[in-house]
């Protein structure tokens, strides 16, 4: 199997609002792959669909060739075991302590006894440089210091796929150099396969395989880091270089301004 | 004005089926709690963690209200029963109206505000930050290993913190009216005994508290796992819950007593 998650002709609609339409995606094995575009634009709703979160609309997500919307609840389970998800903030348990929110997934999922669970715990902190900290409480790490962790636990079980939504937001540029560095590293000494979300160019390119930009809904360009910086698209060319001008709007649709500032009663 | 009165109804149609959605949401979310219970049983540590919790939680404002609702009740008693000549009755009184009322009713009602709201604000926090949808996105059933363990745990400790109160109330109406005002000490005991009876009284006081125990926390839980992801969202369901399981106890507390002190 050539490619691990194959997204076909998506779309998806939460109540009524259409949020991704018709996405055709695909990451390779052992790629880092990353996807690009503006908040709100539904990336963190595609992640959701790769992990059988959330069920399409139309079209399918296939993950290591099977299509999530016909596994059986406890067959989407036995799959996100070999899942990894680094939530945006983080997400750890605040009423565990650091060395505790990486054993979980272990104390959950492995019979394993408590010395070898301290073990990979160990192993685990180590790599992403913090295992100096696993006696302390969530709430007394920084930001930063608090997404290693959460990375931490998301390898804890060796999964195949890690998935990083927006790990890089409200980090210190070393933070940030240091998770793009961990990102690519467990890619390869894991031999998993990644999706990074993200919306800062510069720093993604250099740590990834292939980069999908997203826009309202829509991929609307992708190609491997040098195509990106090469690129002479307007929209491509606007994201890379930060343009606030261009066929990405910076206004969320909405009422004319000067007839939103006349104050009249919108109903008359 | 047709048009107002399309929109009033179209309104009041939407608050009737957001109701009736909401309870049968509420329904499911407790049968999946009842039918997913086996992990707070298998790994009962879960569920014994979380009594210790709603427990030490609740005990001293069980333990000083138990002794200040005990000391009430004795001097109230004492007052009425001395006019007919039968002070020593006062222990009766004391006991009886502890066991059968006040202690699962009061002891409910301070649970649903101490521990309940506590419990609404954790779930809803854990919602808002996203460690609920991470332990599902970890293949971890949160309704198994966080919903169940709370539930159990505030079923379990509710009649004990009841019982709690019951005794130190009765222990306050003996300081009161035996210690200070001087009924005397055999009588107060032996009416006491011979009045309070194991089935009619104790057990279904018992009863009582455990139902209350299973309102309370169901409310609490759900209104938690159910609030919005935002600061208002998770202190409006705070609120929801202390008023709801409130209003829950008391209501339950007249159907209960309806059925089991009918004529007795
Ligand atoms: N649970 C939800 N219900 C309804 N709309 C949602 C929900 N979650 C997200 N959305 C909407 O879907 C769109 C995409 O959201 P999201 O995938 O979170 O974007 P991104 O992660 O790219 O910032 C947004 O417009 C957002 O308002
Ligand atoms: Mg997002």
């Amino acid at each position: 199997m050539e490619n691990l998650v194959e997204v076909k002709d998506v779309s998806f609609t939460y109540d009524v609002r259409p949020v991704l339409q018709r996405i055709n995606m695909t990451v390779p094995r052992g790629k880092v792959v990353t996807i690009m575009g503006l908040s709100g634009c539904g990336k963190t709703t595609l992640l959701r669909l790769i992990a059988g979160w959330l069920k399409p609309t139309a079209g399918e997500v296939r993950v290591a060739g099977r299509a999530t919307h016909e596994l059986t609840h406890d067959e989407i389970y036995e799959m996100r075991r070999k899942m990894g998800m680094l939530f945006q903030f983080g997400a750890l348990f605040t009423d565990m302590s650091v060395f505790d929110n990486v054993a979980f997934p272990l104390r959950e999922h492995t019979g394993l006894p408590e010395s070898m669970i301290r073990d990979l715990v160990m192993m685990k902190l180590h790599a992403v440089g913090l295992r100096g900290v696993h006696r302390r409480m969530p709430a007394e790490l920084s930001g930063g210091m608090q997404r290693r962790v959460a990375l931490a636990r998301a390898i804890a079980l060796d999964p195949l796929l890690i998935m990083y939504d927006e790990p890089f937001t409200a980090l210190d540029p070393i933070s940030f150099s240091a998770i793009g560095h961990v990102i690519r590293r467990l890619n390869d000494t894991l031999g998993a396969t990644s999706i990074v979300v993200t919306h800062d160019v510069q720093e993604t390119l250099p740590i990834v395989d292939y980069v999908y930009f997203m826009s309202d809904g829509a991929v609307v360009a992708q190609g491997t880091p040098d195509d990106i910086r090469n690129s002479r698209e307007p929209f491509v060319h606007q994201f890379v270089w930060g343009e606030i001008d261009g066929p990405m709007a910076f206004h969320y649709p909405g009422a004319p301004y000067r007839e939103e500032l006349r104050l009249e009663p919108a109903h008359g | 004005m047709v048009e107002r009165a399309v929109r009033g109804l179209r309104v009041v149609g939407h608050r009737v089926v957001n109701s009736v959605w909401r309870l049968g949401y509420a329904s499911r979310f407790f049968s999946l709690t009842l039918l997913k219970s086996a992990t707070s049983f298998r790994r009962f540590h879960l569920t014994i963690k979380e009594i210790y919790f709603t427990g030490v939680l609740s005990l001293i404002i069980i333990i000083v209200s138990g002794l200040f609702v005990g000391m009430v009740l004795g001097l109230q008693g004492y007052e009425t029963l001395q006019k007919y000549g039968s002070a020593e009755a006062v222990g009766t009184l004391v006991a009886l109206s502890l066991t059968r009322e006040l202690g699962p009713v009061v002891a409910a009602l301070l649970f649903a505000s101490r521990a309940g709201s506590a419990m609404t604000a954790e779930i809803g926090l854990m919602k808002a930050t996203e460690q609920i949808a991470a332990m599902e996105m970890m293949a971890v059933d949160p309704i198994a290993r966080v919903i169940g363990p709370r539930f159990w745990g505030g079923v379990i400790s509710m009649p004990l913190l009841a019982a709690m109160f019951s005794a130190v109330g009765v222990f306050g109406g003996y300081l009161i009216t035996v210690v200070l005002i001087g009924v005397d000490e055999g009588a107060f005991w032996s009416q006491m005994q011979n009045a309070v009876d194991f089935r009619q009284d104790i057990v279904n006081g018992v009863i009582k508290s455990v139902v209350f125990g299973v309102a309370v926390t169901a409310i609490a839980l759900f209104e938690g796992y159910d609030a919005p992801p935002t600061a208002e969202g998770v202190s409006g369901a705070t609120t929801r819950t202390v008023v709801t399981s409130s209003l829950a106890i008391l209501g339950l507390d007249f159907v209960l007593t309806a059925f089991m002190f009918r004529g007795a």
